[in-house]
């Protein structure tokens, strides 16, 4: 049990983490613009191929690098190209443009790499246990996947906080006339926070491709997750989606991993009342109900906080 | 889109005459639904009839929320869902007891069905419009069609819950086992559908959702609750929704966890999207044009799916009011009698418009058989997707077409503004 309880928490430390990542830079980029950008994950997706792609090229500690570069790239082009263009006819628009995107970046992924997962391997010099626990190898580059996103987190905080340009982000993020009045290019500031977001996001892909599977519906699965956790955590707050991505890491890697059911803890039902939803109900065990636990904690929370765990925003 | 003024549709605009043009429209559509089958009777075509049928259904459903709320929603399909399992039950219950209840009354408790869910979880949803409500959406969408897979005594799991149509008991005659029957009976529905929610968007709730999508402040200052309204669009989007699932569960004869799925809801915001919000008569166009493109394109191409990406964005960035709003772009300059000023330059675009799109076109599906080498069959030409002289055609195609096309796209944006000022001075409003 402790076991479990140990190994349980690391990982889910970890999703928690690179679900910070994403949603992260899917915050920043809606408070400050308003857009609620439904290609974030397949951002994700993009940095997952590319460095799997970059990684048979060139090894992979240069796509480490040079994969979240060509993702934020990407990005940039989508706001200067795309999203600038659509935002006079209002956040709907915009909205709909980042799901038609999703939508086509997928077909392109499975059109040039096929839909079947690929064979992304962890980094040779990563390859090895880092620690033995309870008779559990846990894998280095897990270690290495964690450090980074905390790393990552630490340097967007120290940014935010501390820095010139933090300062400037922050401001846009409430009052972007103002910022403009100021003689700051709003719309450049736009375009380099919603790259920074879209690199951040293809990071996150790059390093968790080798741990999970890289295939291309991997964005459709992890973006509704995604978007679960910036409206549990309050649409537009850092803090929240901090808290939110730790919660819904931690709650889904603990689901997973326990597999009692009602039947189990109450004993099996009469067996000669046939089958129903309460037979359905009491024999699911619940890592089988481990996929609706972020939607049903979003229900709960809309029921009880509509606002989400820290927001302050109606809309 | 949103705030794109809904014209006071032009029809109701002018009394007298106008009325007598507006129920002739209407009549004119029964007709084409009667007649239809006469022309093409062949049972694949049958099927295609019935398949737009219900999906036009579905979309018009959909408009109550994106065209006349506001709500852009990511689940719609889980009342359509939910709709088809309630049909499938009910057909099969109506066997099992024997009940005195012929088929053309089913699709009824479909719709009873996605309006049960709504009711129940509509309340939740509707407090807040807007992204969140988009979000939210997509969350319950995917809670349904996850729980679907676990709840198998109601979902069937992943082989879902068949029926058979002909079984149950007869009206004047009719087994419903051949498609031409299926047919008429889904005619009826979306013509009875397509009615009660045209009048739904004449009643005071029709036009009081129209003012909570363009301005939920000023609808609070005049008294009414916007989320009160919300939540009755959403019930009856909701149970126009189940009618079209129900009428799904009849042609299909099953209902399974794809009914639910995000691809479902997916499709039919693609459909009322493309086919243009601001008008009733967009989502029948997106939805005829959808489903159509979907039978056709399937069997031609492995990416279908990508091209309807790319027509959906080039929608949203180019044309957000659909292909009606498109249309009715032109209804004042032909009033006016000045469209013909248009016509050279739309002339003149469609050669290089029509070359950038083949040259879209042949590099996508060089790229998607590069690795299998079938032979790409371009309007009669074939091409070898492992040839450089097919990616130097392509690369030609795109670059030139997308230049010399620009060039046009701008004549027609003077010539538009020369017809448009023409018009307005004879008085049309363009």
């Amino acid at each position: 049990m402790l076991e479990l309880i140990v190994i349980s928490t690391l990982n889910g430390v970890l999703f928690g983490m690179l679900l910070f990542l994403l949603s992260s830079g899917l915050t920043v980029i809606f408070s400050m613009m308003g857009v609620l950008n439904f290609a974030h994950a397949s951002f994700y997706m993009l940095g997952a191929f590319f460095g799997f792609q970059l990684t048979r090229w060139l090894g992979f500690w240069p796509a480490l690098l040079l994969a979240p570069l060509l993702v934020g790239a990407i990005g940039m082009a989508v706001e200067r190209y795309g999203l600038r263009n659509t935002h006079k006819h209002g956040h709907v628009a915009e909205l709909l443009l980042t799901f038609g995107l999703a939508f086509a970046i997928e077909e392109i992924v499975s059109m040039i790499w096929g839909k079947t997962p690929l064979d992304y391997r962890v980094p040779a010099l990563l390859d090895f246990p880092a620690f033995t626990i309870f008779s559990t190898n846990y894998p280095a580059y897990k270690l290495f996947m964690l450090s980074v996103s905390i790393a990552i987190f630490v340097v967007l905080l120290v940014v935010l906080k501390r820095t010139r340009v933090g300062l400037i982000v922050q401001a846009a993020l409430t009052h972007p006339q103002m910022v403009g009045h100021l003689g700051h290019n709003v719309g450049r500031v736009f375009m380099v926070v919603f790259g920074v977001g879209s690199a951040l996001a293809g990071l996150a892909g790059v390093i968790a491709g080798p741990a999970l599977v890289t295939q291309s519906d991997m964005a459709a699965a992890l973006g509704p997750i995604l978007f679960v956790v910036i409206v549990f955590g309050g649409l537009g707050s850092l803090p929240g989606a901090f808290i939110a991505s730790l919660v819904i890491g931690l709650v889904q890697t603990f689901a997973v991993a326990l597999n009692g059911s009602l039947a189990s803890a109450f004993g099996p039902l009469d067996p000669s009342a046939g089958p129903s939803v309460l037979t359905d109900i009491w024999n699911v065990t619940i890592a089988q109900v481990a996929p609706i636990v972020p939607y049903l904690l979003l229900v709960l929370v809309l029921i009880v906080r509509p606002v989400g765990l820290m927001g302050t925003r109606e809309s | 889109m949103t705030a794109a003024a809904t014209p006071a549709s032009p029809l109701s605009a002018k009394p007298a005459g106008s009325h007598l043009r507006f129920y002739a429209l209407w009549l004119l559509g029964i007709a084409v639904l009667i007649i239809l089958p006469l022309l093409f009777s062949s049972g694949g075509s049958l099927t295609s009839f019935s398949l737009i049928g219900i999906a036009i259904v579905f979309a018009l459903s959909y408009n109550i929320l994106l065209g006349q709320t506001g709500l852009l929603s990511f689940g719609h399909a889980v009342h359509y869902g939910l709709g088809g399992f309630a049909a499938s039950h009910m057909m099969n219950a109506v066997v099992a007891h024997g009940w005195p209840l012929p088929l053309p009354f089913i699709p009824l408790f479909g719709g009873l069905g996605g309006l049960a869910f709504a009711i129940l979880l509509g309340w939740v949803m509707t407090k807040r419009a807007g992204t969140v409500f988009a979000m939210i959406s997509l969350g319950i969408g995917e809670l349904v069609a996850s729980s679907s897979l676990i709840l198998r005594s109601v979902f069937g799991g992943e082989a879902g819950i068949t029926t058979d149509r002909t079984t149950l008991p007869r009206m004047f005659g009719w087994t419903f086992g051949p498609q031409l029957q299926v047919y008429y009976l889904i005619a009826f529905w979306l013509v009875l559908s397509a009615i009660a929610m045209y009048a739904l968007t004449r009643t005071p709730l029709g036009r009081i959702s129209n003012a909570v999508r363009d301005n939920p402040e000023r609808v609070q200052f005049i008294g009414y609750d916007p989320h009160v309204v919300r939540y009755l669009a959403y019930c009856f989007a909701g149970f126009f929704a189940g009618v079209a699932g129900g009428l799904a569960a009849i042609s299909f004869e099953i209902a399974n966890s794809a009914y639910l799925g995000a691809i479902q809801s997916g499709l039919v915001l693609f459909s009322t999207f493309i086919g243009g919000t601001a008008y009733f008569f967009g989502p029948i166009l997106g939805a005829i044009l959808v489903t159509y493109l979907q039978l056709g394109l399937t069997s031609l191409t492995s990416v279908w799916q990508l091209y309807f990406g790319i027509i959906f964005i080039g929608i949203v960035m180019f044309s957000p009011g659909g292909i009606a709003g498109l249309l009715m772009m032109h209804r004042p300059l032909i009033l006016a009698g000045t469209f013909g000023m248009m016509i050279p330059s739309y002339l003149l675009a469609i050669v290089p418009t029509a070359a950038l799109a083949c040259g879209v076109i042949l590099t996508i599906e060089t790229v998607a058989r590069y690795s299998g080498g079938d032979a790409i069959n371009l309007f009669g030409v074939a091409f070898n997707p492992q040839s450089p002289v097919t990616w130097a055609v392509a690369a030609v195609l795109v670059v030139g077409g997308f230049f010399i096309a620009r060039s046009t796209w701008q004549r027609i944006a003077e010539a538009w503004d020369r017809a448009a000022t023409v018009a307005r001075d004879r008085g049309y409003l363009a």
